[in-house]
C-alpha cells in the first residue's frame, strides 16, 4: 500500500505545482479583463465578483474612443512589428556568424553585444534623443523602433547564436553534397531546425518593444506608443480606465504569444503538449 | 561513374599541415580506404574532394574535370557522414529525396529513385517517419539511401560505420560492401578502423601525419606492410618489431642475431648481413615448440589471452616482448619457457633510421609511397 501512496505523490505535487503556477500567471490576467469589461460601479464594489455580473464593453470602448488611443494603440504595434523585423534581420545572421565561424575577434563581439546591455535606457534616452532631434527623427515611429531595436538586438544576437550553435554544421554540409548552395543549405536545413528558437527570441523582441516605456516617453511627445501614453494618461484616471489600460496593454502580447507558441512546441513531426 | 585524382593537395590549419602533398589516383568504379589513426588527415582528405575544405595548393580532379575551386553542389558527388547529417525535420522520403529535389526531377522519377533506393538499404517501410522516430542503424541506412539515390559520380563515405554498435557494424559491413559492388560505383571510404579497411577496400591507402605512406591491394598492406608505422597499425595483434643483426655464418647462411638467441634465415638475406635491422613478423608467422630445437629462439610466457579461434600468447624473448598467436589448445603456464621458430619468409625487414621496409637487396620495394 506504502508503494502506491509513494507512487502517486509526486504527481500529485507536480500537478499542485502546475496549478499554483497558472494561477501566478491567469490570476491577474483574469483579474484585469474583468475589471476591463465590467462597468464602472462594478469595479468599485467589494467584495468583487468573480464572474462577469454585469459585462460590458462601456469602459473599453470610451477607452478606446478616448483622444488618440488607438492611434497609440496601432503606433505600438508597428513599432513592435519594426522592431522584430529589425532585430531578427540583423541579429540572425550575426547569431549564426558568431555560431558557425570562428573568425577574428569573434568574442570581442559577443562582448561588445553583452556590454551594450551594460548601459540602462534610462542613460542612452537622453544623448538619444539630443541626436534624434538633430536628425529630425525626434517623435517618430521610427525613432522609437530604432531605440527599440538597440535594446532588443544583444538579446537577439545571443539568443540566436545559441540556437545555430544547437543546428549541427554537418547538416548543412550534407545540404551542400546534395545541390545546396550555402545560402539555401542554410534556408533549406539550418533555418527551419532553428524556426522554435528565433519563435522564442522574436516572441521576447516583442515584448521588449511592447512594454519599453521609458524610451517611449522620452523620445516622444505627439506620437507616442501605448505603454507611454497610458501611463501619461492614466494617473489620476479612475480604477475601471486603469484596467481598460492594462487589458489593452496586455491582450496583444497574449496573442502573440498564442500564434508563436506553435512554432515554440512544434518539434519536427510531433507537437510537445 | 568517374576517375579521381589528387595532385599534391596541401591543406593546413594555422600550423598543423592536415594533408601534406597528398597525390592518389582512384580509378573508375574503384574502391579505396584512406586508413589511419585520428588525426594522420584522412578525414580533412575526404573533405577537400568533397569540396567542403578548400586546398590550399595542389589540385584535386574528379573525372578528369579540375573540381579545385567547385562548391560541393558542382562536384557530382555524395557523402554519408559519421554523424549520418540525416535532416531531423523531414521524414525519410523527403531525406532521400532531398538531392533529387535540388536537382529538379520530376515527381515520378523522385518517386521511383527513392524507393528503389530505399528498397536496397531495407527501409522502404519507414519512408513516413522522422528520424527520430528510427534506431541509430536505420537512420545510418537513411543516410547511405540518400546518398545513392542522386546517383552522383563518386560516393565518398566518412566513418559510416564508427557510430554502430560492434555486431550491428559487421551486419553492415558485409551489406554495405555488397551493395557498393552492385552499384559499381568510385567509392572512397574513411576509417580508423583496420578491420573494416581489410574486409572492405579493393585498395587501402593508409595514412600517417598527413601523407598516405602506403597505398596497396588489403592482402599487400598486411602482408609487406611499407614501414614499421604501417605495420603496427594493419593488424590485430600489430606486427612484432625486433631489434636484429644478420651476421655471415659458415656454411648454413647468415645468422640472425636477436637480443633472446640466433637462428638461420636464408641466402636471401645475405645482401643485409652486417646491418642493423628491425625485424618485423606477424604474430601468426611465429610458431611455439614446446621443447628446444634447431633453429629456434628461447622466450618467456608472460600471459596467455584465450581467445576462442586461437589464443594469444605475449613472451619476452632477451629485451623484446611479442605477441604470439597459437593453436587454441596450447595453455603453457605463465613464466614457463616456449621454444619460438620465426618463419623465415614471413620476416620483413625495416631500417632502424627511417622505419622503412627493405627488400633483400637492402632497398626500399615499388610498393612503398617515398618519404
Amino acid at each position: 500500500m506504502s508503494s502506491r501512496v509513494v507512487s502517486w505523490l509526486p504527481r500529485l505535487l507536480i500537478y499542485l505545482f502546475g496549478i499554483v503556477l497558472s494561477l501566478w500567471v491567469l490570476a491577474p490576467l483574469y483579474v484585469i479583463t474583468l475589471a476591463a469589461f465590467s462597468s464602472e460601479e462594478d469595479v468599485y464594489k467589494y467584495p468583487k465578483d468573480l464572474l462577469p455580473r454585469h459585462p460590458s464593453t462601456e469602459t473599453l470602448s470610451f477607452f478606446l474612443n478616448f483622444a488618440g488611443m488607438t492611434d497609440a494603440l496601432r503606433r505600438s504595434v508597428i513599432v513592435a512589428v519594426i522592431t522584430l523585423a529589425i532585430s531578427l534581420a540583423v541579429g540572425t545572421p550575426a547569431g549564426y556568424a558568431l555560431a558557425r565561424f570562428a573568425f577574428r575577434g569573434a568574442d570581442t563581439v559577443r562582448l561588445s553585444v553583452v556590454a551594450t546591455r551594460a548601459f540602462p535606457i534610462v542613460i542612452l534616452s537622453i544623448p538619444l534623443a539630443v541626436i534624434f532631434i538633430r536628425w529630425g527623427i525626434d517623435d517618430t515611429i521610427q525613432g522609437v523602433s530604432i531605440a527599440h531595436t538597440a535594446l532588443a538586438l544583444p538579446f537577439v544576437v545571443l539568443t540566436t547564436a545559441s540556437v545555430f550553435a544547437n543546428v549541427p554544421a554537418e547538416l548543412e554540409e550534407a545540404a551542400q553534397t546534395l545541390g545546396c548552395s550555402r545560402g539555401s543549405a542554410f534556408v533549406r536545413v539550418a533555418l527551419p531546425l532553428a524556426l522554435p528558437g528565433l519563435a522564442a527570441s522574436a516572441i521576447f523582441v516583442f515584448i521588449i518593444s511592447w512594454n519599453e516605456v521609458f524610451a517611449a516617453s522620452l523620445l516622444t511627445l505627439q506620437n507616442r506608443t501605448l505603454p507611454a501614453e497610458v501611463l501619461a494618461l492614466l494617473e489620476g484616471a479612475p480604477l475601471n480606465f486603469r484596467f481598460a489600460g492594462g487589458f489593452l496593454l496586455m491582450a496583444p502580447s497574449v496573442i502573440v504569444i498564442l500564434v508563436i507558441r506553435r512554432y515554440l512546441f512544434t518539434m519536427w513531426g510531433r507537437v510537445v503538449r | 561513374m568517374a576517375d579521381v585524382r589528387f595532385e599534391s593537395v596541401r591543406k593546413t590549419f594555422g600550423k598543423v599541415v592536415a594533408v601534406d602533398d597528398v597525390d592518389l589516383e582512384v580509378a573508375d568504379g574503384d574502391f579505396v580506404v584512406l586508413l589511419g589513426p585520428s588525426g594522420c588527415g584522412k578525414t580533412t582528405l575526404l573533405r577537400c574532394l568533397a569540396g567542403l575544405e578548400r586546398v590550399d595548393s595542389g589540385r584535386v580532379l574528379i573525372g578528369g574535370r579540375d573540381a579545385t575551386d567547385l562548391p560541393p553542389r558542382r562536384r557530382r558527388i555524395a557523402m554519408v557522414f559519421q554523424s549520418y547529417a540525416v535532416f531531423p525535420h523531414l521524414n525519410v522520403f523527403k531525406n532521400i529525396a532531398f538531392g533529387l529535389r535540388m536537382q529538379k526531377e520530376r515527381k515520378a522519377v523522385i518517386r521511383e529513385r527513392v524507393e528503389s533506393a530505399a528498397k536496397l538499404l531495407h527501409i522502404e517501410d519507414l519512408l513516413d517517419r522522422y528520424p527520430s522516430q528510427i534506431s541509430g542503424g536505420q537512420r545510418q541506412r537513411v543516410a547511405v539511401a540518400r546518398a545513392i539515390a542522386t546517383k552522383a559520380d563518386v560516393l565518398l563515405m566518412d566513418e559510416p560505420l564508427s557510430n554502430l554498435d560492434a555486431l550491428l557494424r559487421m551486419e553492415m559491413r558485409a551489406e554495405l560492401k555488397a551493395l557498393l559492388l552492385q552499384l559499381g560505383s568510385t567509392t572512397i571510404y574513411v576509417t580508423h578502423d583496420q578491420v573494416e579497411a581489410l574486409s572492405m577496400g579493393d585498395r587501402i591507402a593508409v595514412m600517417n601525419a598527413g601523407r598516405i605512406v602506403q597505398l596497396d591491394s588489403p592482402l599487400a598492406v598486411y602482408d609487406h606492410p611499407a614501414d614499421t608505422f604501417v605495420g603496427g597499425f594493419v593488424g590485430t595483434p600489430p606486427m612484432n618489431f625486433l631489434t636484429a643483426e644478420i651476421v655471415a655464418a659458415d656454411g648454413a647462411g647468415p645468422l640472425v642475431n636477436l637480443s633472446g638467441g640466433s637462428f638461420p634465415v636464408g641466402p636471401t638475406a645475405a645482401t643485409l648481413t652486417g646491418r642493423k635491422l628491425v625485424l618485423g613478423i606477424r604474430a601468426e608467422s611465429i610458431f611455439v615448440e614446446q621443447q628446444s630445437g634447431d633453429g629456434l629462439i628461447e622466450a618467456t610466457v608472460i600471459v596467455v589471452e584465450p581467445l576462442g579461434s586461437h589464443n594469444l600468447l605475449t613472451v619476452r624473448s632477451g629485451e623484446d616482448i611479442l605477441k604470439v598467436s597459437t593453436s587454441p589448445r596450447l595453455f603453457p603456464e605463465p613464466d614457463s619457457s616456449v621454444w619460438l621458430r620465426l618463419e623465415p619468409n614471413r620476416i620483413r625487414w625495416m631500417d632502424p633510421e627511417t622505419g622503412a621496409a627493405l627488400d633483400s637487396a637492402g632497398t626500399a620495394p615499388q610498393n612503398a609511397i617515398r618519404r
